[in-house]
C-alpha cells in the first residue's frame, strides 16, 4: 500500500512541473505587452517597471522560468491588480468559505442521492425509478447559474425563505477563528452566528449541488443494480440470510466504491461550478472573487487561483484514488 | 466539463446473456437497439427540432434578428408580454423574444458543433497517437492531457478565452481546447483495451503490419465510446458557452443571438419579469437534454454486451 501511495504520488510531479510551464507561458502569451496585461488600464511607467523586475521579462526565458519556480515555491503570485493584495492571502482567506459550500453542496447530493439511487435501484422500471432518472437527467442539464438564479427568485425573493446574499447578517456581531463561519460560531458559541451561516449556506449549497447530486443517482443506481444481480447476493439471499443484512453487508458495501470515487470526482465541477453559484449569491469565496477577477482581467489573480485550483484538485484526485486502493486490494496490484 | 457523462459501470446492472443475432454487426445491432428505445427517440427528436430550427431560422423567425425597433416599448420597470405580435413578447432590448430564441438555436448549434469538432479532432489524434505507437509517445502525450485534466475544464474554458480574447471563434477554441484531454484519454483508454483482444493478438500472429492491425483494427473496434462522448460533449458545449457568456467570456458582438447572453441580460429584470431569462435557460436545458438522451441511449445501443 505504501509504494502504491508513493508511485501515485510521484506521478503527480510531472503534472505539477507540466501545469506551471503552461501557466508560465499562458502569461507570456496574454494579448499585448504581459506587463501592461498584467497591471491592466491603470498601467504607469513605474508600474510597467516594477511587473517587469517581478517577472524579469528583460532576462533570458530559462532564467525566467528559474525565477518563477521559485516564486512558486515560495507561493509568490504577486498582488492583485484591483486591490493590491497578495493573491496568496486573499486565497486563504476565502477558501474556508468555498470549502464550506463545497462541503454543504456534496453533503446535500450524498445525504439525498444515495438513497434515491438505491431506491431506484430496488424497484427498477418502476415508477419511482422513472421519477428518479428523469430528475437526474434534468439535474444535468440544468446550467449552474441559471438554477441559482431561478432559486434565488423563487425562494429569496418571492418566498423570502433565505436571504439572497452573502455568508452571514452584516448585523450579527460574529467572532471568527477559522473563516468557516458554521464552524466558528460552534467554536465561539454563538449559536446563532452559526445558524444564521447555515441558512446562508442553504440555496447555493443546493444550486451548486444539483450536479453531484444527478451524477450520485445515476451512479449508485447502476451500480446498485450491478451488485444486486451478483451471485454472492443471490446465495445470501438463497441461504435465508435476513434481507436487511444482506442489502447492507453486501449490496450497499460492494455498490458503494464507485460512487466514493464518484463523489472524489465531483471536486473540479465543485470548484467551477462555485464561480458560477458564489456570483449569483454575492457568496464571498475563491469562486466570486475569481469572477471578478476573470471580468477585471486581473491576471495574477486568475493564474495563481488556477494553479492553487489545480494542486487541490490534483491532491483531491490522489487522494480518491489512495482511498480506493485501501478499499479494493486489486487496484494496488496493477 | 463532463458533466453529463458519468464513468457508469457499464451495463448498467442487466445481467444480459450474450444470445448473439447470428451474423448481426454491431452497428446494425445497435440501430435496432436504438431505435426501439423510447428515451433515444425522445432524444433524436429534441435533436432534429434543434437542428431543423437552427437551420431553418430566417424561415422560421418572425422578424429580422436584434432588430430593436420596438424598444421604445420597453420601460425600466416591465418588458411588453407576450401579445399576436410577439407570441412570447419582446426581450430587454426591444427585440421579438421568439425571433432571438430562434437565432439562439443556431448559434448554439455552431458553436457547439465546431467547438466538439475542434475537441474531438485533437482529442482524438492525440489518443490515436498515444495508443497507436504507446511508449515514449504514449507517455509523454497522457502527461500532458494529466495537465490540462488537472485544470477543471470551465476554468481551462476561461484561461483559453482570457488569452485569444472576446469572439465567437476565441469561445469556440477555448471550449474545444477544454475538451481535448477528455476525447484523447478515452480513445486512447479504449485503443489500449483493444489492443490486449485476442484479433489484435492473431492479427499480430499472421504478421500483419503494426500500422494495418491499428489503423484496420483497433480504431474502428475503438470509436464507440468517442462517439457517445462526442454526443454529449455537444451538450456540455451548449451549457458552457451560456457559461462563458455568463463570466462574460462571451461573442462581445451584441447582434448575434445568444440564449447564454440573453439569461445574463434578463438576470437585472429578474424580479419582474423573470421570463425573460427562463425562455433561454429552459432552452438551453431542453437542448442539453436532448443531446444528453440521445448520447446515453447510443452509449447503451453500442455496448456490445447489451447485445440480443
Amino acid at each position: 500500500m505504501l509504494r502504491f501511495a508513493l508511485r501515485r504520488l510521484a506521478l503527480l510531479v510531472p503534472v505539477l512541473f507540466g501545469l506551471s510551464v503552461l501557466l508560465f507561458v499562458w502569461i507570456r502569451v496574454l494579448p499585448g505587452d504581459p506587463a501592461r496585461a498584467l497591471l491592466g488600464e491603470r498601467a504607469t511607467p513605474a508600474g510597467i517597471k516594477q511587473i517587469r523586475e517581478l517577472y524579469g521579462f528583460d532576462k533570458p526565458l530559462l532564467e525566467q522560468y528559474w525565477a518563477y519556480l521559485g516564486q512558486l515555491v515560495r507561493l509568490d503570485f504577486g498582488n492583485s491588480i484591483r486591490d493590491g493584495r497578495p493573491v496568496t492571502e486573499t486565497f486563504f482567506e476565502q477558501f474556508p468559505a468555498t470549502v464550506e459550500l463545497a462541503l454543504f453542496a456534496i453533503l446535500f447530493a450524498v445525504v439525498l442521492g444515495i438513497p434515491l439511487g438505491y431506491a431506484a435501484a430496488r424497484r427498477r422500471g418502476e415508477a419511482v425509478d422513472g421519477v428518479v432518472i428523469t430528475g437526474s437527467l434534468l439535474g444535468v442539464v440544468v446550467p449552474v447559474f441559471f438554477l441559482a438564479i431561478l432559486l434565488k427568485l423563487v425562494f429569496a425573493i418571492q418566498l423570502d425563505w433565505f436571504p439572497t446574499s452573502s455568508r452571514q447578517d452584516p448585523r450579527i456581531d460574529a467572532t471568527h477563528i477559522t473563516n468557516f463561519y458554521v464552524l466558528d460560531g460552534l467554536l465561539t458559541r454563538e449559536f446563532d452566528a452559526s445558524w444564521d451561516a447555515l441558512v446562508h449556506l442553504v440555496l447555493p449549497a443546493v444550486a451548486l449541488g444539483t450536479i453531484p447530486l444527478a451524477i450520485i443517482v445515476r451512479i449508485t443506481r447502476a451500480s446498485v443494480s450491478e451488485v444486486l444481480n451478483e451471485d454472492y447476493v443471490r446465495t445470501a439471499d438463497a441461504k435465508g440470510l435476513h434481507p436487511p443484512v444482506v442489502r447492507r453487508r453486501h449490496v450497499l458495501r460492494n455498490a458503494m466504491l464507485p460512487v466514493l470515487t464518484t463523489i472524489g470526482l465531483q471536486v473540479g465541477l465543485l470548484l467551477s461550478g462555485a464561480v458560477l453559484t458564489e456570483t449569483v449569491f454575492s457568496f464571498n469565496g475563491i469562486g466570486s472573487y475569481l469572477f471578478d477577477a476573470i471580468s477585471q482581467r486581473d491576471y495574477p489573480v486568475l493564474q495563481g487561483y488556477i494553479l492553487f485550483i489545480a494542486l487541490i484538485y490534483s491532491l483531491v484526485n490522489l487522494a480518491v484514488d489512495l482511498g480506493y486502493g485501501l478499499f479494493d486490494p486489486r487496484v494496488r496490484v496493477s | 466539463m463532463s458533466i453529463a457523462a458519468p464513468t457508469e459501470p457499464s451495463g448498467a446492472g442487466q445481467p444480459t446473456p450474450v444470445a448473439d443475432v447470428a451474423g448481426e454487426s454491431l452497428l446494425r445491432g445497435a440501430w435496432r437497439r436504438l431505435r426501439r428505445s423510447p428515451l433515444a427517440i425522445a432524444g433524436a427528436a429534441i435533436v432534429l427540432v434543434f437542428v431543423v430550427v437552427a437551420l431553418a431560422a430566417p424561415l422560421l423567425a418572425p422578424y429580422e434578428p436584434a432588430s430593436t425597433q420596438w424598444a421604445g416599448l420597453v420601460t425600466p420597470q416591465s418588458v411588453p408580454g407576450p401579445a399576436p405580435d410577439h407570441l412570447l413578447g419582446l426581450d430587454s432590448f426591444g427585440s421579438d423574444m421568439l425571433t432571438q430564441l430562434i437565432y439562439g438555436a443556431r448559434q448554439s448549434l455552431i458553436v457547439g458543433v465546431v467547438s466538439t469538432v475542434l475537441g474531438l479532432s485533437v482529442g482524438a489524434t492525440l489518443g490515436l497517437a498515444a495508443g497507436g505507437f504507446g511508449g515514449k509517445v504514449d507517455t509523454i502525450v497522457m502527461r500532458l492531457v494529466d495537465v490540462l485534466l488537472s485544470i477543471p475544464s470551465l476554468l481551462l474554458a476561461v484561461s483559453v478565452a482570457a488569452v485569444i480574447g472576446q469572439s465567437q471563434l476565441s469561445v469556440m477554441i477555448a471550449i474545444g481546447v477544454a475538451q481535448v484531454p477528455v476525447f484523447a484519454r478515452l480513445l486512447r483508454g479504449s485503443m489500449m483495451l483493444q489492443s490486449k483482444s485476442d484479433y489484435v493478438l492473431a492479427a499480430d500472429a499472421l504478421g500483419i503490419r503494426r500500422r494495418r492491425i491499428v489503423m484496420g483494427h483497433v480504431l474502428p473496434n475503438s470509436m464507440g465510446p468517442t462517439i457517445v462522448q462526442a454526443t454529449l460533449a455537444l451538450a456540455t458545449a451548449i451549457i458552457e458557452v451560456a457559461a462563458l457568456s455568463f463570466l462574460g467570456l462571451g461573442d462581445g458582438d451584441p447582434a448575434v443571438a445568444e440564449w447564454g447572453r440573453m439569461l445574463v441580460a434578463a438576470q437585472e429584470r429578474f424580479g419582474n419579469d423573470p421570463r425573460l431569462a427562463v425562455y433561454p435557460g429552459v432552452c438551453i436545458a431542453i437542448t442539453a437534454l436532448g443531446f444528453t438522451l440521445f448520447g446515453e441511449a447510443l452509449r447503451e445501443a453500442l455496448d456490445p454486451r447489451q447485445r440480443r
